[in-house]
């Protein structure tokens, strides 16, 4: 930490020159070659935290932090994409285990990377603590005296001027002041500074690197999602039991799901009637009632696409939609069994042909009046395209609906005790109901049509169509900390970037002949036109105040002009 | 809903706008390959002239101290003010240790009739560029929203903002007009792909990019992708020139054709300062971009950082340029290696735009190809 680099543009000889008054315009930490010490187990734990905090490390943890996010892009992963993983372990039958193994299928909280960002994290905060102190100390302390040879510097000027150097100086430290430079007389000069918000900058930039960080972790850790298939009609409340399915963090625990409560009124979709993008959804929203708490007072509002609803730090997003076909069936006395109940059907395409299945678990009895179970695979088109047609739907509206439906009873196996999916059928007990030819008997139905099932068993009608949303709710905890750290980052970014720490001394002496000599000189971090400008600037002032006394100055700089090269930028 | 509600929205897409759109993108293509022919004319024009003032900057220093820098050079600056010639002057040392090499003089290697083939070239994009604008804001108008529904639209912004960036800096009097050729290259290439394999029709938007978010993340997205565009350009020109620097200094002959070009070019110095600069000015919008696109992500899909491809590769973009940003703070990395680092970055960038789009399939596809 003792140890301090100068500007980074100048090799060692000028170094010398300069001293101490080039030292600590950065707090970066100081250069050390990768050589290993000759000292015992301290000496190499110091060595390798040295290592570890140097400009050079970070700089390779940053890039293998790039690289090893690529494979995560391009292999399908368990997080993103469950599907694509199954369909590549299909597809690659030796790569895939491989792949595996190292945590290709789930890069980013992969032992590897981790390891790599972990490694930044601990070289950053490595960084940022002695930098701070570096930097309390240079604020503590007074900008470094005048270098003996002022000539040497970036930016220099000089003239010689009838008043006292004391009066001059005196001038100076006020004019610097007024131009918010940190000043102090030292000697026979005046040393200045300014730009502490560069270094400000780059530490709160560093500093909410951390944050977020921390704040990303976190929410990792607390968050839930979960997923809420809900008909035009139905409501929901905020339960586990209630959910389709659902994933939290590691530290979830039950009692952070917030209380609340919505029903779904209606849903509404629009889609491009025409042109090229025929049937591409422009507006989605779903209008809902909800309330918070067990008591809490019923409030009306619109969720939709890109606009969540936000409750107690939950959200609810509108994810997706579909069709439930509204059925009624009857028994074979011509009970009904079903009594105008909607089913709802998973989305299969953008034009949202959907399948699912019909299950009639309780109260039907066959033409022989035993008690049985009925199921049937259901395909619905929101628009057919009409007889001899693909079973696809062209329209994602319903422009001219249509059910298809193949029957079955028997033995559903919902009371198994194995867990099943409301959408398929399982056929291990079911048997075909069979059409004349004895084949699987199907039909498809308009709405208001009614198909009769074979053997006077019964009959099913398609009465109409209710729509559904899928609603997802979710909460990370820590996004606030994640958004303040990020618009910290940016300010302390822009303040890094953009501000340049800068150094000014003027010195003033009495000549040999008695004529005060003026001289002003700058210093930058880089070779910056703005430094020379507001030196000239600063001069030009100091000038108009303590002029020329009469004839030339004797003092003119030393090597020759090359005028033009800078009056480019 | 009913096929009436829905035929009232598609009112919305006006097809003769759109229409004009397509002419004036086209016309504007047109009139750049104007420009790039005029700009070819400025350079082999200035060809003509036989200035190889890198060479006499290079080789007299060396002939003058054995080899070995005599120190830096000295060049004097005129203070600000009105009464400037009483002021005292600025005197100004560049670096110890760096060339000091004067920038070279331009395409048009101070000849008079390559000159006038630049100015004519600089009108002629000007020209193009406000075309290919009246493009892209008819555009706009024809479908109601931001011009960067898909990668069309994405394409023709983009170069337009490009061209945009370089007639400013031309404006701020800016050292760039070297940069004119290569830009407008690019330009050409980038609207060929853009009318011919990217092409959609002018329409509306999906529901997920409903939102003001789009005006905010694409539009940064553009300007930065413009900016680093201009820096990567610069960075490859240092690159050539700083070989060709190396190559007088240490006594070889370069070939004719880099002793014609690139001797016209900014000093390597001056290149490598102004893509620094140019990248240093981006990083905190794109910086601003990413978290931008994080918020919108947020509303749309439930969480703001999920490893979707396109975020995945904003943020490698973002961490190779972070990487460079401090390869320049490093001892041993600064120069050539950093501008490897700045060069790669930008790869990123392009890879994010075009490769993401076309190779990976992610939340962001629906853009549209
Ligand atoms: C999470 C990874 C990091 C990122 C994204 C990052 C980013 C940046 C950026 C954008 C700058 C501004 C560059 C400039 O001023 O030209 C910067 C400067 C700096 N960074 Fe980092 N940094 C990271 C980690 C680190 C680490 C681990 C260290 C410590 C070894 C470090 C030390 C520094 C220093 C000393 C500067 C100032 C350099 C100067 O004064 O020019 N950074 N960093």
């Amino acid at each position: 930490m003792s140890k301090t680099t100068t500007d980074g543009t100048r090799k060692a000889g000028d170094d010398q020159e300069l001293g101490a008054a080039g030292s600590q315009l950065s707090t970066a930490p100081a250069e050390e070659g990768p050589n290993p010490p000759a000292m015992g187990v301290v000496g190499w734990v110091r060595w390798f935290w040295r290592q570890l905090t140097s400009m050079r490390v970070a700089l390779l943890l940053l890039l293998l932090l790039s690289l090893g996010a690529i494979p995560g892009s391009l292999i399908p992963q368990t997080g993103v994409d469950a599907t694509k993983v199954e369909q590549f372990y299909q597809d690659h039958e030796t790569l895939a285990p491989v792949y595996e193994k190292l945590g290709l299928f789930h890069v980013y909280s992969s032992v590897w990377f981790s390891a790599v960002y972990i490694l930044l994290f601990v070289s950053l905060i490595g960084c940022i603590v002695p930098r701070t102190w570096q930097f309390v100390g240079q604020l503590r302390g007074r900008p470094p005296r005048a270098p003996r040879r002022l000539t040497r510097l970036p930016a220099y000027t000089t003239w010689r001027t009838g008043a006292a150097p004391e009066e001059v100086r005196e001038a100076a430290l006020k004019l610097l002041r007024k131009r918010r430079f940190r000043a102090h007389r030292d000697g026979d000069a005046v040393a200045a500074e300014k730009g502490y918000l560069r270094e400000v900058g780059n530490l709160a930039f560093h500093i909410a690197l951390i944050v977020m960080l921390i704040a990303f972790g976190w929410g990792q850790l607390f968050k839930y999602e979960g997923n809420k298939l809900v008909l035009e009609g139905d409501g929901f409340s905020n339960t586990l039991t209630q959910y389709d399915d659902f994933k939290s963090g590691n530290l979830w625990s039950q009692d952070d799901l917030a209380p609340f409560s919505f029903t779904l009124k209606d849903f509404r979709g629009t889609y491009e009637p025409s042109g090229p993008n025929r049937g591409t959804p422009r507006t989605f929203e779903a209008r809902i009632t909800y309330s918070v708490g067990a008591y809490g007072k019923e409030k009306s509002t619109t969720v939709k696409v890109n606009e969540p609803l936000e409750i107690d730090g939950s959200k609810v997003y509108l994810v997706s939609h579909g069709y439930a076909p509204i059925v009624t069936v009857k028994d074979a006395e011509g009970d009904v069994v079903v009594d105008h109940e909607p089913f709802a059907l998973l989305p299969l395409d953008a034009n949202v042909t959907s399948s699912g299945a019909i299950k009639v678990m309780d109260g039907y009895r066959n033409a022989k009046g035993e008690k049985e179970q009925l199921g049937f695979n259901a395909f619905f088109l929101p628009t057919y395209g009409g007889k001899g047609s693909t079973m696809l739907s062209t329209f994602p509206a319903l422009l001219n609906p249509m059910l298809a439906l193949s029957a079955y009873h028997g033995d559903l196996g919902v009371d198994s005790g194995i867990p099943q999916s409301v959408y398929q059928l399982d056929d291990k007990n079911l048997k075909e109901f069979k059409d004349s030819k004895g084949e699987l008997y199907k039909k498809q139905l308009k709405v208001g049509q009614t198909m009769t099932l074979p053997g006077g068993n019964g009959s099913v009608t398609f009465d109409g169509i209710q729509e559904w949303a899928g609603f997802q709710v979710t909460a990370q905890p820590g996004s606030g900390w994640a958004l303040g750290g990020a618009v910290v980052a940016i300010l302390g970014l822009a303040g890094s970037l953009f501000i340049q720490r800068r150094r000014v001394w003027v010195r003033a002496v009495a000549g040999a002949d008695g004529v005060t000599v003026v001289e002003l000189a700058g210093l930058g971090r880089s070779e910056s036109a703005k430094l020379p400008e507001e030196l000239g600037d600063l001069a030009g002032v100091l000038y108009d105040t303590f002029p020329e006394p009469t004839a030339e100055p004797t003092a003119e700089p030393t090597a020759e002009p090359t005028a033009e090269r800078a009056e480019k930028k | 809903m009913t096929l009436a509600d829905a035929t009232q929205l598609a009112a919305a897409t006006n097809e003769h706008l759109a229409n004009i759109s397509n002419t004036l993108i086209y016309s504007s293509m047109a009139v750049y390959t104007l420009a790039f022919f005029a700009y070819i004319a400025e350079w082999i024009f200035g060809s003509r002239s036989k200035v190889g003032r890198t060479a006499a900057a290079l080789t007299a220093e060396g002939a003058g101290a054995g080899g070995a820098r005599t120190g830096p050079a000295v060049t004097v600056t005129k203070a600000g003010g009105t009464a400037v010639l009483e002021r005292p002057k600025v005197v100004v040392r560049s670096a110890a240790g760096a060339r000091d090499v004067p920038d070279g003089p331009g395409a048009a290697g101070g000849t008079e009739k390559g000159d006038l083939y630049g100015r004519v070239a600089i009108s002629l994009t000007v020209l193009a560029f406000l075309i290919e604008f009246g493009g892209v804001l008819t555009r706009a108008l024809s479908v109601q929203r931001a011009p960067w529904g898909n990668m069309y639209e994405f394409s023709i912004t983009f170069s337009t903002v490009a061209v945009g960036v370089y007639v400013v800096l031309l404006l701020l009097k800016k050292n760039i007009r070297w940069l004119g050729l290569p830009l407008v290259t690019t330009v050409l290439l980038d609207l060929g792909l853009a009318v011919t394999v990217l092409y959609t029709a002018s329409d509306q938007l999906v529901p997920a990019l409903h939102s003001y978010w789009l005006y905010i993340h694409v539009s940064t997205a553009i300007l930065c992708g413009a900016v680093f565009y201009v820096g990567a350009v610069s960075t490859l020109l240092y690159l050539f020139k700083d070989s060709y620097e190396n190559k007088l200094a240490t006594g070889g002959t370069p070939g004719r054709f880099a002793n014609s070009v690139l001797d016209r070019l900014p000093a390597a110095a001056s290149l490598d300062k102004f893509a620094y600069r140019v990248n240093a000015a981006v990083f905190p919008l794109w910086t601003f971009t990413i978290i931008a696109g994080a918020i919108w992500a947020g509303d749309a899909w439930g969480r703001y950082w999920g490893w979707d491809p396109k975020e995945t590769w904003s943020f490698i973009t973002w961490v190779a340029y972070a990487g460079y940003l401090h390869a320049r703070a490093t001892a041993g990395w600064k120069g050539r290696k950093a501008a490897y680092l700045a060069l790669i970055a930008f790869g990123c960038w392009l890879f994010n735009y075009y490769g993401v789009n076309i190779f990976v399939s992610g939340k962001h596809s629906y853009a549209g190809v």
